[in-house]
């Protein structure tokens, strides 16, 4: 089979009596190859949740087609996907007093194939924890005890549905080497997240969401050289009266793709740094106008979101 | 892993999660326990009850208590008129005599109040005796106090059912919102777990579970007052076990919407107080009116408690409690059967 899941013209309207109606879905379309890792990027509130929780069988779309591993939800054939699918919700919490291993006790005797529970917590590596209460796990070691959970029935198709949200910076490292293990295995996985760098570091392929519709598909990479260069300058001038620069006049520089004005200062995309710098330091000094700094980068999903949208992930 | 492994563990984890809290136990064990233990106390005294009445101070009242004073059947109190009457008014005392010094006397008590009105009686009686009169025949005595027809008897079977409600509708209705809130049952839904068997794994925690609620009480009565068990342990496990499954059920049904705990803690009361109030637990429920009755009668705990009172108490069958077992079945089928209908995983 060469498609984990297709699914195309998803509508999901949330009808909730007195309010207006939410139309949390668009028309939106996905295919998600076999044995790829694929994210699902977009603000809060873009559709992702509702996306998945539709491909993971939990609520039903108002109308569209959705096929999960060849079979689609409601034909009598639930229980046997159940048993090929694994999944994270955004926010579980299992029982407080309950031992991880119990835990994943529990949860495997679900499935009739699976890994030994041990299997399970070797895989997210929490064998020192596995004797602890769930009450007594971090942020981080609750995460990866529900990404267990998911594994422990060693499925085709795992949906992790935002799982580093909420974590420090080392908690999200140690999930993402999980992840990429698995990824190594040759799982099928959709991971929904609004962190770019999760989703440039962890997915094969990518897709934006925005007001539940997909606005740009494609590996990172592809995404990024969309926008036509690869590195970001960003500069700020020092205050000066009598200075006037148009936007426009950057766009005239060699090498210079795309400019954009921010409240601190211009934020250039350009193909060959070492062309644009010397011709963007000669501009300002005509224009004498001093510089206050100037940092460059390389282009990420971040950039790709913003210059699709107009609009920051963050600010959502 | 045979088809039923989901089912034990469910119970296994809900069972080490309850025995994890220690608060859980005190109000599931404890509580009950020491109800019966106080309730037993103030109600099973060897010595019968003095009555307590309030005479109004003037120089007649010294009369009154030199006549039934030294009776050690009455207590009783000289005080001014208002500090009587709001005694008698507060309930602190029963009944209110005023000597009018010329030889009569004026009775004040609630008629509504059936120990106040018993009190007037008794006070009457020994004054009248007191001041001279005569009974027309002598008449004998016999105090019943054997085990299995005093207060706490009566009082135990009540209490195991009240338990068993309490336990059916809490541990049940409480651990599925708990559930919900933690987006636990989202989480089992995404699994191949089979609704059936959490269900009935639900059922399998009250079967593990009714039998320390009822036999752990029920032993305890036994060892401390010598509350008799006339009737077969199957018997009275079978009546616990249909009275639990019933209030799962409802437990079920109450908790089948419920997003919040609030929600539930108020349907839980709601459904709850009348039964409280109306099933016999402290007080048979025949003391209500009888246009009452077919409500009273056709709530579960009533029927629990019944059942219980006969094979406990009076060592009947199983199979004469027909009604109570057919109404607590019914009770059950019913409230399964909407609730599934009605359950939200989300």
């Amino acid at each position: 089979m060469d498609h984990a899941i297709v699914c195309k013209e998803l509508y999901k309207r949330y009808e909730d009596g007195k309010k207006k109606a939410v139309d949390a879905l668009n028309g939106l379309n996905l295919t998600i190859r076999t044995g790829e890792c694929f994210g699902l990027l977009g603000p809060n509130g873009a559709g992702k949740t509702t996306t998945v929780e539709i491909l993971e069988g939990l609520i039903a779309p108002t109308s569209g087609q959705v096929e999960v591993l060849g079979v689609r939800w409601g034909t009598g054939q639930d229980q046997e996907l159940r048993e090929r699918i694994g999944i994270t919700l955004q926010e579980t919490r299992f029982q407080e007093k309950l031992k991880v291993w119990e835990v994943l006790a529990l949860f495997r005797s679900f499935y009739v194939h699976g890994m030994t529970v041990e299997q399970a917590i070797a895989t997210v590596a929490l064998e020192e924890k596995a004797n602890s209460w769930v009450r007594d796990l971090s942020g981080g070691q609750r995460q990866r005890l529900a990404v267990a959970t998911a594994l422990v029935g060693e499925p085709e198709l795992l949906f992790l549905d935002e799982p580093t949200t909420g974590l420090d910076p080392q908690a999200r490292r140690r999930l993402w080497d999980v992840i990429r293990d698995l990824r190594e295995r040759g799982r099928t996985a959709l991971i929904t997240t609004h962190y770019m760098d999760e989703a440039e570091k962890l997915c094969d392929r990518v897709a934006v969401i925005d007001h539940g519709k997909v606005i740009a598909e494609g590996s990172p990479n592809q995404l990024i050289s969309q926008l036509g260069g690869e590195h970001i300058i960003e500069f700020s001038l020092e205050k000066a009266d009598g200075i006037s620069i148009q936007l426009s006049d950057f766009l005239k520089l060699t090498s210079v793709i795309h400019a954009v004005q921010e409240a601190e200062g211009f934020l250039l995309t350009v193909g060959q740094p070492h062309i644009a710098i010397p011709a963007v330091l000669e501009f300002l000094d005509q224009q004498q106008a001093r510089l206050n700094s100037l940092t460059t980068r390389h282009v990420n999903l971040e950039d790709v979101f913003v210059s699709l949208t107009g609009r920051y992930l963050r600010d959502e | 892993m045979n088809s039923f492994a989901p089912v034990l563990q469910l119970v296994i984890c809900n069972l080490k999660g309850f025995l994890r809290e220690p608060e859980a136990i005190f109000w599931t064990y404890g509580f009950p326990l020491l109800m019966v233990i106080g309730l037993g106390i103030a109600f099973s005294g060897s010595s019968a009850q003095s009555v307590q009445f309030d005479v109004i101070e003037g120089p007649a009242a010294q009369q009154v208590v030199a006549a039934i004073g030294k009776d050690p059947g009455f207590k009783v109190k000289v005080n001014a008129r208002d500090e009587a009457m709001t005694r008698l008014r507060t309930n602190r005392t029963l009944v209110v005599v005023d000597p009018s010094g010329d030889g009569t006397y004026q009775y004040f008590f609630d008629p509504s109040n059936p120990e106040s009105k018993a009190a007037r009686s008794a006070v009457d009686d020994a004054l009248q005796r007191a001041a001279g009169r005569k009974d027309a025949f002598t008449s004998k005595e016999v105090k019943v106090q054997a085990p299995g027809s005093r207060y706490v008897d009566f009082l135990v079977p009540g209490l195991i059912g009240m338990n068993i409600m309490g336990g059916g509708m809490w541990g049940i209705g409480f651990t599925l919102v708990d559930m919900r809130i933690k987006k636990l049952l989202k989480r089992l839904l995404a699994t191949p777990l089979r609704r059936p068997h959490f269900l009935l794994s639900l059922v399998g925690m009250r079967l593990v579970f009714f039998i320390p609620e009822a036999f752990f009480l029920l032993l305890s009565a036994y060892l401390i007052f010598k509350v008799p068990i006339r009737g077969s342990i199957f018997a009275i496990s079978a009546v616990a076990f249909l009275g639990s499954l019933a209030f799962s059920g409802l437990g079920l049904l109450a908790a089948s919407r419920a997003q919040r705990i609030e929600t539930i803690s108020g349907i839980m009361n709601l459904v709850m107080l009348p039964m409280w109030l109306c099933s016999g637990i402290f007080f048979s429920s025949e003391r209500f009116p009888d246009f009452m009755q077919p409500m009273i009668q056709a709530l579960p705990l009533t029927q629990v408690i019944n059942a219980l009172r006969a094979v406990i108490l009076e060592g009947h069958s199983l199979f004469s409690q027909a009604t109570p077992i057919g109404i607590l079945l019914a009770w059950a089928a019913v409230s399964f059967t909407l609730a599934l209908k009605w359950f939200r995983w989300g």
